[in-house]
């Protein structure tokens, strides 16, 4: 049991949120959408676990390697 | 007849912003660009006559928001707006917004915008016309019409959206189980992405060439074509190494495509500068792909090969002006788009240009929105910088290309300048053996 951080490999916006705090993921799942330089970029679950945190919602600006999600596997 | 123009605004920001205030400066037209607030402070406002602030920093919250550019237009007194490319250049409702503000809109009259803006449309109406066009289908409402259609092309097929462009929802599909699986969820992406959710088929093409033809009309039935462009390098649907003429092609079969296309462009009393993209199919064959009715972000590598200058071309136009005389073909050009991108993985990135110095060499041209001590957003494209290599033989330009790269200094961002130095000295690339997937197809960069 650990709790991991999923951050931001950019500078960007979220565009989207596609999971909830309390769901089940696996590794390589799509948490979080985020856009940046007319790119979509998704965020994935490092790996399995539950989502036990969520920092961000769609709309908010995020910077390089801020923590979007916590998961606890 | 609008006459020239006293005042022109510009409504796009960065390299071809300032690329437009240079055609007005040569011009004698007083310019006016606008800017949001994070690019307060480019190059490009310091070059223009006047500025305007729009608020905001975002895309749909400036360059793309219509109601506060008309304002500007009203404010500034302008009697034309060029749009660039990009941001609201193919948007007919802005050409029509431009038109009710009393301006005459740079680019072709809106009707051209929504003909070529509808795919589907485009295809019938180039048919019609003797341009070659592959396989494909008219809309397809749903799953049993895209099957029907499927399988009359033969697969693999594209799915692609009838109101899209620039590669956005395209899909390409193997067979019918993957097409059964994939239509609804590729329906509802279109949907999200634009304002019609219309599908239609069109025959994949295993390892094209992207050929396109450069053309101007003048309204009237006038026409002609400032060659072609080889664009097949590219990854994710956007263009990285642009360069003319075609490499590998017999310039007779480039003249009789180039020929037809101007013939085409007359043939619709076309009244600007277009492009016909084309796909070219490892038999040689030729297809066409859509039309951009707009100036091209690789737009000098035809000025360097034709010696035209096309946004000084496309004003002239707009303003009742004369086609100019077909030039011919001059040397070999090159042109390689910066991308501010971590090299390996395409990622964006942004930062703060702590060092930026650009090359000054003979047979060398640099397009750049950007200076030192200026930040890349994630707002806007990651288009840094667009360096072009002239040269009497492909193999010059290619040379003066790579050079160029080296003196260009970038600090403060990554760059695919380390993955464009070694395409540019690839082998294969060298030999023009040249699709599509070719930039995709490997792994140009060691792991770190």
């Amino acid at each position: 049991m650990a709790n991991i951080d999923v951050e931001s490999e950019v500078q960007g916006n979220v565009w989207k949120v596609e999971v909830t705090v309390g769901d089940q993921v696996a590794q390589g799942d799509v948490l979080i959408i985020l856009e940046s330089m007319k790119m979509e970029i998704p965020v994935e679950a490092p790996a399995a676990g539950r989502i036990l945190e969520l920092r961000v919602k769609p709309e908010d600006s995020v910077a390089e390697d801020e923590v979007l999600a916590v998961i606890a596997t | 007849m609008p006459g020239p123009f006293r005042k022109l605004l510009v409504a796009n920001r960065g390299a071809i912003a300032r690329r437009v205030i240079r055609a007005c400066d040569k011009l004698g037209i007083r310019s006016v660009a606008v800017y949001s607030e994070a690019d307060a402070g480019a190059p490009y406002l310091a070059e223009a006559s006047e500025t305007l602030a729009l608020s905001g920093s975002t895309a749909g919250e400036t360059y793309l928001n219509i109601p506060a550019l008309v304002d500007c237009v009203k404010r500034s007194g302008a009697d034309a707006v060029h749009p660039g490319y990009g941001f609201l250049a193919e948007s007919a409702a802005f050409a029509v917004a431009i038109e009710h503000a009393g301006a005459v809109f740079v680019g072709p009259s809106s009707r051209f915008l929504e003909m070529m803006g509808d795919k589907i449309n485009a295809r019938a109406l180039m048919t019609e016309l003797g341009l070659p066009v592959f396989a494909g289908s008219g809309a397809v409402s749903d799953l049993d019409a895209a099957l029907q259609a499927a399988e009359r092309i033969g697969y693999p097929i594209m799915l692609k959206p009838a109101g899209g462009g620039g590669g956005i929802g395209m899909r390409a599909v193997r067979d019918a189980d993957e097409l059964s699986r994939t239509f609804s969820q590729a329906r509802k992406l279109v949907a999200a992405a634009f304002d019609d959710d219309t599908l239609f088929l069109e025959a994949c093409i295993a390892s094209p060439r992207h050929v396109e033809i450069q053309v101007i009309g003048d309204g009237k039935g006038g026409a002609m074509h400032l060659y072609e462009r080889d664009c097949s390098l590219q990854r994710r649907h956007q263009k990285v190494i642009e360069e003319a003429p075609a490499p590998g092609i017999s310039r007779k079969e480039l003249d009789l495509l180039a020929t037809k296309a101007a013939v085409v462009a007359g043939a619709m009393n076309y009244d600007s500068a277009g492009t016909l993209e084309m796909l070219r199919d490892a038999d040689g064959k030729f297809g066409f792909l859509e039309m951009n009715t707009r100036i091209q972000v690789e737009h000098g590598v035809t000025e360097a090969v034709t010696g035209i200058d096309l946004v000084a071309t496309q004003i002239e136009l707009a303003a009742g002006g004369r086609l100019p005389e077909q030039p011919p073909l001059d040397g070999f050009a090159m042109e390689a788009r910066v991308y501010s991108e971590d090299p390996r993985t395409g990622l964006p990135s942004t930062g703060l240009l702590s060092h930026f110095r650009l090359p000054d060499m003979f047979g060398v041209r640099v397009d750049t929105g950007y200076a030192q001590g200026q930040a890349v957003t994630p707002f806007y494209d990651p288009l840094l910088a667009k360096v072009i290599g002239w040269g009497t033989t492909r193999e010059q330009a290619v040379g003066r290309l790579l050079v160029a790269l080296k003196g260009l200094e970038i600090r403060g961002v990554q760059t695919n300048i380390p993955l464009l130095e070694v395409v540019l000295q690839d082998d294969e690339f060298l030999a023009a053996d040249l699709d599509t997937g070719f930039l995709d197809r490997r792994r140009w960069l060691p792991h770190r």
